[in-house]
């Protein structure tokens, strides 16, 4: 214990190098413990994003592109799905329920998802939870909204609040649906998933603001009305990559939807799920996808796990020139030691004495590093948590440390300890050889 | 060599029969594990050193005997291997041939950590300059031999109620007893304040020997005195050998007795030096 403490006040005479050689572990370390937490946290928050889902149709793309878009809001989707189509495929035996999703709008930044009443019946997420409502209840007439946690939280509505939704995704919008302002009728209670961040409209409503945007339909000045038929059969197309849901020229308030974005499909027998799939993938009405969410996970890890990989080792390497920068403080510090050493030495300090000094130093700079680079660690995820969760819809916790990353902080003081053992084994051999004298 | 050879046996506190016996006022300790027949501080024989085994040594000395609680002065021109002889007495060094033999103990017959034990136990230093840990405290730093030697710190205890209290005490015994100069850091005390905390330092603990190399060479001729003198009268008190190194001639007439290294040391003088008489 004695040397220890001798330890200890050795290191605060030099208190401004071990600082920096502390402050540059502890850099390191949140560098590679942030990018874990990072990494792991965000494969949590999108596997926990959807459960219950055996599958998800949307029009022909590709999986990880569907996933995206349809689930958490990050891509735009590429093609409308016919409301037939959505109909044909609902009737499926082996389908037990069916979730329609209209995507393209926003709020404040906030993305705005046209579904029904089964999307609170029968949507999931992290161990099958169903959503709760905090305030009010689901709505019931097509120009009433529900919101997720967050919105209602930042925007400071309630139930009973008039909301404008804008055209397109994006945080700013030009144009605003405002001839048909939604009034909130129920508050969701939060679930660490994008859900906290959508406002929940009704299908029909989006097709109400559409047609209110585009009286074109209404009103018989359609610009693509001059088109000759083949023409027009394109000018539907580029209609429906509009992202959302369009009306039927003869669209009337109240009436059903001509187009969904995409939809979750709940299975009566899990074990039908490929049949489904090939059944939705090869539907003749129209070109559609049917993806797994948990295959189409897999194939987005595949994606990113190569960054991920590489992300891991640069912050390795971090980590290791962090270490190195503390062999080289004390290296450096070694000569002026010797003195320090050999009084040591003649006091009855054994050159093992003298070898631990300076390796329990090394552990003890790792060890102090190491903490600090936790407790910034969780600094930072404080103040950059909400941060991440609006840029990127990953719901990232600070939690408390995973076995992986005390495995992680263990190799680091683990390698600390190591790298400590050349300076150790140089003053070893300095005191072996210098005896009470310095011999330069 | 036989004539640098003088044991003062008269100033023996002990029965050569159970030499190492601590008188019942110091406390009624027996000093282990010293060969109870001893009864020189120090006997050199046949000792051959040399830092390169391939090479000629640089110290040959064919007998070395210091008698207990003698005051030796060991003179010697810089280069001429004081230093290198103390580290062979302190254990800190095994020569390559010959027998030391410290209070009755074959030294260079231990393993390295019974060396560094008998030296914690038995032996206390002074350099000649750095003496003291500079982020220790004056305190701190004269209790340190008490961290690596539970004799030392026993011993200590027997006097004072904490190896605390007995560096204070020893402090007051070496005029630093003044409380602010004890809170000082010892950076910021003077050369001659520092060779006193280093004193205070190799007293602690009562060890049977001490060894002094240039404690001196930095203080001027007043204080190298005074400081010596301060020496001489705790030595006297805990019945201490004291050998003190020294190229500074001058001083050898304060002590028992003067050993020549020049004469004593039988290696093959420096090539430098053999060319410069050739000239």
């Amino acid at each position: 214990m004695s040397h220890f403490i001798l330890a200890i006040k050795s290191l605060g005479n030099r208190k401004l190098t071990a600082g920096l050689t502390i402050a540059s572990i502890a850099l390191s370390v949140t560098l590679l413990l942030g990018v874990e937490r990072i990494r792991t946290e965000a494969q949590t928050s999108f596997t926990n994003t959807i459960s219950g889902t055996d599958l998800i149709v949307g029009a022909r793309t590709s999986p990880v592109q569907l996933l995206l878009s349809s689930v958490f809001g990050l891509s735009d989707a590429a093609n409308n799905i016919r409301w037939e189509s959505y109909e044909a495929i609902s009737d499926h035996p082996a389908i037990a329920w069916t979730i329609p999703l209209s995507l393209g709008d926003s709020h404040a930044g906030y993305r705005v998802l046209g579904t029904n009443g089964t999307f609170f019946d029968h949507f999931r997420y992290d161990r099958k939870q169903s959503l709760q409502m905090i305030v009010g209840g689901w709505f019931s007439s097509e120009d009433g909204a529900v919101l997720g946690a967050e919105v209602a939280e930042k925007l400071g509505y309630r139930a009973g609040s008039d909301i404008v939704v804008a055209h397109g995704a994006g945080d700013i919008s030009f144009i605003q649906h405002d001839s048909h302002p939604f009034q909130v009728s129920g508050i969701l209670a939060r679930t660490g998933t994008p859900v906290d961040r959508t406002v929940f409209v009704s299908l029909e409503g989006i097709d109400a603001i559409h047609a209110d945007m585009n009286p074109a339909h209404d009103h018989g000045h359609d610009p693509l009305a001059g088109i000759a038929n083949t023409d027009r059969h394109h000018a539907e197309e580029i209609h429906k990559t509009d992202h959302h849901s369009t009306v039927d020229e003869d669209h009337h308030h109240g009436h059903e939807p001509t187009a969904i974005t995409a939809f979750y499909i709940g299975l009566k027998t899990r074990s039908a799920a490929l049949s489904v799939q090939r059944t939705v993938n090869e539907y003749k009405g129209e070109s559609l996808t049917a993806i797994l969410p948990a295959v189409a996970l897999q194939e987005l890890w595949a994606v990113v796990d190569v960054m991920e990989k590489t992300l891991l080792a640069v912050s390795a390497f971090v980590v290791l020139v962090g270490l190195c920068g503390m062999l080289v403080a004390i290296m450096t510090s070694l000569n002026e030691r010797r003195r320090e050493m050999a009084i040591l030495r003649a006091v009855g300090a054994r050159p093992m004495h003298v070898f631990s000094l300076i390796v329990g130093e090394a552990a003890m700079v790792t060890l102090m590093g190491v903490a600090l680079g936790v407790a910034l660690l969780y600094a930072m995820f404080t103040v950059a948590q909400p941060l991440i969760a609006y840029r990127f819809g990953l719901f990232v916790s600070a939690g408390s440390l995973s076995t992986y990353e005390l495995v992680l902080m263990g190799t680091v003081c683990l390698a600390g300890l190591l790298i400590g053992l050349v300076p150790g084994y140089r003053i070893y051999r300095y005191s072996l050889a210098d005896g009470m004298t310095i011999r330069v | 060599m036989e004539s640098d050879i003088r044991l003062r046996a008269k100033d023996y506190p002990m029965n050569p029969s159970t030499p190492f016996l601590i008188t019942p006022e110091t406390g009624h300790e027996r000093i282990a594990p010293i060969h109870e027949t001893a009864a020189l501080a120090v006997d050199v024989s046949d000792l051959q050193f040399g830092w390169d085994t391939a090479a000629d040594p640089i110290l040959d000395i064919k007998a070395l005997q210091i008698a207990g609680e003698e005051r030796v002065f060991i003179e010697g021109p810089s280069g001429s291997g004081k230093s290198t002889l103390l580290s062979l007495l302190a254990g800190v060094m095994t020569a390559q041939k010959g027998a030391v033999s410290v209070l009755g103990q074959r030294v260079d017959a231990l393993s390295g950590a019974q060396r560094d034990r008998f030296r914690a136990d038995h032996i206390g230093f002074i350099f000649q300059m750095f003496n003291l840990v500079p982020y220790l405290s004056l305190i701190e730093n004269v209790t340190l031999p008490c961290r690596f030697s539970k004799r030392r710190r026993k011993r200590a205890l027997r006097r004072s109620a904490s190896v605390g209290a007995e560096a204070v005490r020893l402090m007051a015994h070496l005029n630093m007893a003044d409380p602010d100069l004890l809170k000082r850091p010892v950076t910021e005390l003077s050369v001659g304040q520092q060779q006193r905390v280093a004193a205070a330092r190799a007293l602690i603990g009562a060890p049977e020997i001490l060894i002094a190399d240039e404690p001196t060479s930095s203080l001027d001729a007043h204080h190298r005195e005074a400081f010596i003198c301060l020496l001489f009268d705790e030595c006297a008190k805990e019945t201490t050998t004291l050998v003190f190194v020294s190229h500074d001639n001058s001083l050898a007439t304060m002590f028992d007795r003067t050993v020549s290294l020049t004469q004593i040391n039988h290696a093959r003088r420096p090539r430098i030096q053999i060319v410069k008489e050739a000239m």
